[in-house]
């Protein structure tokens, strides 16, 4: 996962990366799932804690977590896993 | 207690992009509306499907009435001719015939088509530089008026007049130099090469045609209202010279339509309540130049072929969010399930673009594509849009001029069209396609029936 750990993450979703200088924001949801993305866990478990915590539906929150995984790749952020 | 759900967002931050018109990330662009003209959007669609043009009775008059009296309170003769071609639904028509409009029509089938909606020959104005010398006979015996774009036209009235023994009146068209760029010297008679007074010549020399009407068309969407200021002296200069040295009487200055709606034309980043003057602001100049150019007493009919300044703002197309995709280049796009298909303007136009509902989440630019199997079908291609979830409806405007007369039967059905009335009532106007439709005309060979072996 590589740049997801060197990130300095603020409690309020500013996201800083001291390797390139860049700077972003996050909104909660994106701030759960970077979190949960630091701990190792899997889409599953990921999916799953979305579900446990939001009020948000198991299909949804699979469509979005690949849009938010997506996201991170085109920022750099997250390495493009199945080219 | 679980937490309300926002879609994950994450954006970067770019300090040295921002630019003065404050777009981008921060704007405040999530504009809702969740009824038109009081029905909710959500009501519509179940009734009628999506995608849906809806159209708004007291929008359409409202804007007539606005354009009327800029002109009728300023000029004591003004006739308003409805501009067809931009919209030659019945319901739209008779509600701007109830209105007093004419009908300016630019082919023998929208002639057809007026006339089957029970408007007279004599309140039809008939243009364009294709008129199958069947249509003009039909024209001339009805008693429409007829503007001239050609000599072979000349010739072929000139025909008519013979054939049925009357002198024929016509107007010309012209095409001057107004500062408009581009200038549109394709139709009719050019005035600044002395090819408008040739055919002056050759109209007097036939005999058979009386000269009663000069006729313009300066261009489209005008930002610029001196430039009808130009074309006014122009033409008012040239009638007089044809009175003068000819002894034609010019009973009418039609100066065309081409005024702005309030959509946004691409590449122009004002919004258009900056960039599009008012419609007094265009009375003011045509009026003025009229009545300072004009000789004491003589008040010609001026006629107004307004479509898209009066139609555009009455309608909507609601459409629906079908799928989202993220491209490589990290911008999000949607699917809809209406695209340049039923939205021919959208070539033209950035549209106003509103959500049905509240939508947490920030704003980002987004790409709309249309449900066409086709590169080309963009409906905007940079639109700052919150993550809009799976069945979100869009309400997109000003799509009232020029989409349900130019869209394409083009690998999908065409949607219905409804009108909300004055009273709030919903009516059909228009039902959605369905394959009976397409296969109507077709004809399939006896020997080309296709038959599968077991």
């Amino acid at each position: 996962m590589g740049a997801i750990e060197r990130l300095a993450i603020s409690k309020n979703g500013f996201v800083f990366d001291p390797a390139t200088g860049n700077s972003y924001t996050v909104n909660s949801t994106g701030l759960f799932i970077l979190n949960l993305l630091r701990e190792g866990k899997s889409e599953d478990e990921i999916v799953d804690a979305l579900v446990e915590n939001f009020e948000v539906s198991q299909e949804e929150a699979r469509r979005d977590l690949l849009d938010f995984l997506e996201q991170l790749r085109v920022n750099g952020l997250l390495e493009a896993s199945n080219v | 207690m679980k937490r309300p759900y926002e879609k994950p967002v994450i954006n970067k931050l770019k300090v040295n992009f921002m630019n003065k018109f404050g777009t981008g990330t921060f704007s405040l662009s999530k504009k809702v509306r969740k009824e038109i003209e009081g029905v909710p959007v959500e009501k519509l669609v179940e009734e009628f499907g999506s995608p849906l043009f809806v159209f708004s009775e007291k929008r359409l008059r409202q804007k007539f009435r606005e354009v009327k009296n800029a002109f009728t309170l300023r000029y004591p003769n003004v006739e308003f001719s409805w501009s067809y071609k931009t919209n030659y639904l019945d319901a739209i028509c008779a509600i701007l015939h109830s209105e007093g409009e004419t009908a300016e029509v630019v082919s023998e089938f929208e002639y057809e088509k007026a006339r089957r909606l029970g408007v007279p020959g004599n309140k039809i104005i008939y243009n364009g530089p294709y008129k199958p010398i069947s249509s003009l006979k039909t024209a001339v015996e009805e008693g429409a008026r007829i503007n001239i774009d050609h000599f072979e036209e000349i010739s072929d009235l000139e025909e008519v007049a013979k054939e049925l023994g009357v002198k024929v009146k016509v107007g010309i068209r012209l095409n001057m130099d107004t500062g408009i760029k581009p200038q549109w010297s394709r139709f009719g008679f050019n005035l600044e090469s002395g090819q408008a007074l040739d055919a002056v010549k050759r109209i007097a020399a036939g005999g058979v045609l009386e000269l009663c009407g000069l006729h313009c068309h300066i261009g489209t969407f005008i930002l610029d209202p001196s430039a009808y200021e130009k074309e006014v002296k122009k033409l008012v200069d040239f009638a007089y010279k044809v009175e003068d040295e000819f002894g034609f009487k010019i009973e009418y200055l039609d100066i065309g339509g081409g005024f702005p709606s309030k959509n946004r034309l691409r590449g122009v980043y004002l919004p258009p309540d900056v960039a599009v003057p008012s419609i007094d602001e265009f009375a003011e100049k045509i009026c003025g130049a009229l009545l300072s150019s004009l000789r004491p007493g003589d008040y010609p009919k001026l006629i107004l072929e307004s479509g898209r300044a009066i139609v555009d703002e009455a309608g909507f197309l609601i459409t629906t969010v079908h799928a989202s995709k993220r491209m490589p280049d990290g911008r999000r796009a949607y699917i809809l399930d209406a695209g340049v298909n039923v939205l021919f303007t959208a070539f033209w136009y950035h549209f106003n673009i509103e959500i049905d509902r509240e939508v947490v989440g920030p704003s980002e630019p987004c790409i709309l594509y249309g449900p066409l199997c086709m590169n080309i079908d963009v409906v905007d291609d940079d639109v700052n849009l919150p993550p809009l979830p799976r069945g979100t409806k869009l309400i997109i405007s000003p799509v009232g001029a020029y989409n349900v007369t130019q869209w394409m039967q083009f690998i999908r059905y065409r949607p219905g069209v409804v009108l909300i009335g004055e009273n709030g009532s919903v009516e059909l106007i228009r039902e959605a396609e369905d394959l009976s439709d397409i296969v109507r005309r077709e004809k399939l060979p006896e020997r080309l029936k296709v038959k599968w072996e077991e």
